[in-house]
């Protein structure tokens, strides 16, 4: 918490966010998702088929804290798009129901047959980053 | 342990004049909808934010989830 000096989870997670435009900090992954929040906001970003990176907190409680405390949002998923948070499960539902989502992607809404193989949706890797730094 | 009306009391001292909702089905998961000129100007995100910071250290854990709407009146 006073330290300032030397906090490489924190470092690692903000490099994770700078470097990747569309990054999802979740419980789970979006394939096996461990929370319902989670999944809710993993499936909004799949059907828009767009690829996100996504980072799965729960292998070390550190990641979470270190992300809550840079980003001041006490709960888990949250959504960075261009290094901005986006919010958390409820922002984004609302958002891609209202297709402000889709807008903030750069994505065409996909209004159609929204029960087909979302192809090409599968997620970017998880930055490895992170999680190397913990294991 | 948490409850609907405390949460309700917590947000209205804090944003006087709003109007706010609170449901619970078993005071762990949390649903508010808040509608408060305080929120003029702010980003969603910013108004998620105060709201959520009223219950800071307990979000995450006697409050499991708080599912929020919020709006300008």
């Amino acid at each position: 918490m006073s330290e300032q000096t030397s906090n490489p989870i924190r470092d690692a997670i903000s490099q994770a966010i700078e470097q990747n435009r569309v990054i999802l900090f979740m419980k789970g992954t979006p394939d096996q998702p461990m929370c319902g929040f989670s999944a809710r906001t993993a499936a909004a970003l799949q059907s828009l088929d767009t690829p996100f990176a996504a980072v799965d907190i729960l292998p070390d409680p550190r990641i979470r804290q270190e992300l809550s405390a840079l980003s001041n949002w006490p709960t888990i998923p949250q959504l960075f798009v261009d290094g901005e948070l986006v919010g958390g499960a409820d922002i984004v539902a609302e958002m891609y129901e209202s297709g402000e989502l889709a807008q903030a992607l750069g994505v065409e809404q996909p209004d159609e047959a929204p029960a087909a193989a979302p192809a090409g949706a599968d997620p970017a890797p998880a930055p490895l980053g992170i999680e190397n730094r913990l294991s | 342990m948490a409850t609907s009306a405390e949460l309700k009391e917590t947000i209205q001292s804090a944003l006087p004049g709003a109007s706010v909702e609170v449901e619970s089905p078993d005071d762990v998961h949390f649903t508010a909808r808040v509608v408060s000129d305080r929120f003029a100007g702010m980003s969603r995100v910013q108004q998620h934010q105060l709201v959520m910071g009223l219950f800071d250290g307990r979000l995450g854990g006697e409050i499991h989830a708080l599912s929020l709407k919020t709006e300008t009146p």
